[in-house]
């Protein structure tokens, strides 16, 4: 057939790789979810967006990826997802990935039920259309992210925050136990952040291993383990609590920025119920970004 | 799984814009689905049985159904002339029509899902101009229509070949560069054909050339429906089979990959598959236009974009549509109207009331 070249689709301006998970394999032997060693990008004729980024991801952990705009954050996740070829380095990942792109409005009207069964697609036989077993993994998926009333709904005329849950309710959908997801609390309001950011801790909590990126330290003060920080030309990785500091986040956007300790860290008390699973573990301060020389504190302040 | 059930909504064309999908999305899945396709069956073997009733030799309805059915229905005899004209006069039209009106209905639905594009039509591919090359080379050399068919076919076929070697190279976006490359193919070809009638001879060749191009089924013929069985019901039968992927296809490439298809490698199989279509239909009938863009149009704005029922109503009915048409123009006039011309002069106006009453409806992005 005409599409035998694997990584020549990768070109400049997002062109894909066929084989979603074919740049490194996929191995079914143990080890991380999701494996990169000493991976590097550039797209051609240009420097390297990023060098030598290794990072593991267990199960039941998140990792954020975090960086100025241009930094490559995108980039990043998409070459961990398979979407795009890595030059340097390799990526290994032990099963199929859910990814999540960023919410943007589809051609189509298709409904959200319809949209999220997509999700199934390698479940379901080439020539075949979704059998009664399909339906029922993407109604789950539905209830599980909490959005089984938008089902009839056309994708087209939801919020963006109900779409950016339609999408990860796809990726639920799809039953791989990694996750990758871009920017997936971008452009929500906050109610939407917080259900975000609570059904992700949820999905960890319940053995699923996932790599995002976020404009915002909060959000991987929140859910990380792990963050990347990609500086313009060299990475860091390393354990949120080390690497969220004021002095590594102030250098990483060149603005001042504080951490501050906070006692009741309640996300989403702003919907007044209570949510003990996602509680627990719970960050215990906040970052603060110094918009001149007073502070403005995001959600949090007023609880402490 | 399935929801319970709801009385369908009657009168959901009429009512106040609502932020549904124009699916009527409240119906359970299972007649959402399944009824639109019975009723676009029903209103092709309707047109069927109608056209082979009606033209300016009239055979009751009545004895059409007993010639079919080949038993004593009635109490009526059969003329052998009724039963010359239908079966061997009008039965290979209807059929050519229906497979040549199905098939280009369903190209086009699949083509504007791959492309997201409500603009496209099986031309886009180039394919159409590729395969009429073909056939007019063949009507100025004089070849027959043995030639006439298979070298309009070889052609059309070597188009889409053509498309691919421009869209293979490095870089680019696919889609744009898949467009591109069927304009330059498409441009190209028409430059040739052009040639063609040039050299023609004016008083012979001319006329059979720039009538071939205008687009009939005039003189079918049962071998000519053979024909165009082979590739046309191939290509059908793959784009049908493959409805629902096209669906995540038409999400886009990332999306698709991230799914877990392979979006370069399944388009182009849809594109081989609607280019056997295409090519099948212009060797046994010209280009006829309009059906691929009008059709899927009409049937999107009445069962929604889902690929899954949106294509089996394409084909019925663009079947139905060109059976319609070609029993138009066989019955007006005694010289009859090219089926092009006629699916043109029909369809544009058709699709301008349908633009104008459905504006905000027709392709449904945000």
């Amino acid at each position: 057939m005409p599409d035998s070249g694997g990584p020549d689709s990768g070109g400049p301006d997002g062109g894909v790789t066929d084989g979603g998970v074919t740049d490194s394999g996929v191995s079914d032997s143990g080890g991380p979810l999701l494996q990169l060693r000493q991976v590097g990008f550039g797209y051609p004729g240009r420097p390297l967006v990023f060098r030598d980024v290794s990072l593991h991801l267990p199960d039941g952990s998140i990792t954020a990826v975090l960086g100025p705009n241009g930094s490559g954050k995108t980039t990043l996740v998409r070459c961990a997802a398979g979407l795009l070829p890595v030059h340097r380095g390799s990526v290994h990942r032990r099963t199929a990935v859910g990814y999540v792109p960023q919410a943007r409005g589809s051609s189509f009207a298709y409904r959200a039920f319809d949209m999220v069964l997509m999700g199934r697609a390698r479940h379901v036989q080439v020539f075949r259309t979704p059998g009664a077993g399909d339906r029922a993994a993407a109604l789950l998926a539905m209830e599980r992210v909490g959005i089984a009333a938008l089902r009839d709904r056309s994708f087209s005329t939801l919020s963006g925050g109900e779409q950016q849950l339609v999408l990860i309710a796809r990726a639920v959908a799809a039953e791989t136990s990694l996750l990758i997801l871009d920017e997936p609390s971008t452009g929500l309001d906050l109610k939407n952040q917080v259900r975000v950011l609570r059904l992700l801790r949820e999905l960890a909590a319940d053995g699923m291993g996932l790599l995002l990126s976020t404009h915002e330290p909060d959000h991987a003060l929140y859910l990380a383990d792990t963050v990347v920080l990609l500086h313009p030309g060299q990475a860091q990785v390393g354990p949120a609590a080390e690497l969220l500091t004021e002095v590594s986040l102030s250098r990483l956007y060149g603005v001042r920025v504080s951490v501050v300790a906070y006692v009741d860290s309640r996300i989403g008390s702003t919907d007044g119920s209570t949510h003990s699973s996602a509680n627990d573990s719970a960050p215990r301060s906040t970052i603060v970004t110094h918009y001149d020389d007073s502070a403005t504190v995001r959600h949090g302040e007023g609880t402490a | 799984m399935l929801p319970e059930a709801h009385p369908r909504q009657v009168h959901r064309r009429r009512a106040p814009r609502r932020t549904h999908g124009p699916a009527g999305s409240a119906a359970p899945t299972r007649i959402r689905t399944r009824l639109p396709i019975l009723i676009s069956f029903g209103a092709l073997l309707t047109v069927s049985l109608l056209a082979l009733a009606l033209g300016r030799f009239d055979v009751p309805v009545g004895h059409v159904a007993q010639i079919l059915v080949g038993g004593d229905l009635g109490a009526d005899t059969i003329a052998p002339t009724e039963r010359n004209v239908v079966l061997l006069v009008r039965m290979p039209r209807v059929l050519l029509a229906a497979l040549v009106g199905g098939g280009l209905a369903l190209g086009g639905a699949a083509l504007q899902a791959i492309f997201r594009n409500p603009l496209v039509s099986p031309e886009i591919i180039g394919v159409s101009a590729g395969a009429s090359f073909g056939g007019a080379l063949a009507l100025l050399l004089g070849l027959g229509p043995v030639l006439l068919v298979g070298g309009s076919f070889a052609c059309g076929l070597l188009a889409l070949a053509l498309v691919f070697l421009i869209t293979s190279g490095r870089g680019g976006t696919p889609l744009l560069m898949l467009v591109l490359g069927g304009v330059v193919t498409g441009s190209f070809f028409s430059a040739l054909v052009a040639l063609v009638t040039y050299l023609a001879d004016p008083f012979t060749t001319l006329p059979a050339i720039v009538f071939w191009l205008l687009g009939s089924i005039a003189g079918a013929t049962p071998g000519q429906v053979l024909v165009a069985l082979g590739p046309i019901l191939l290509g059908t039968f793959v784009v049908l089979a493959l409805r629902w992927r096209i669906n995540v296809l038409s999400l886009g490439d990332d999306d698709a990959a991230a799914l877990g298809l392979r979006p370069r490698l399944l388009r182009w199989v849809v594109l081989t598959s609607v280019a056997l279509i295409v090519a099948g239909a212009v060797a046994v009938s010209g280009v006829i236009s309009w059906v691929g863009l009008v059709i899927p149009h009409l049937a999107r704005m009445w069962v929604g974009p889902d690929n899954r029922v949106l294509l089996p109503v394409s084909v019925l009915l663009g079947g139905a549509f060109l059976i319609v048409v070609d029993t138009v123009a066989r019955s007006l006039t005694a010289g009859e109207i090219p089926l092009g011309v006629l699916t043109a002069l029909i369809g544009a106006p058709v699709f301008f009331v349908l633009l104008r009453r459905h504006r905000d409806r027709i392709w449904d992005s945000a």
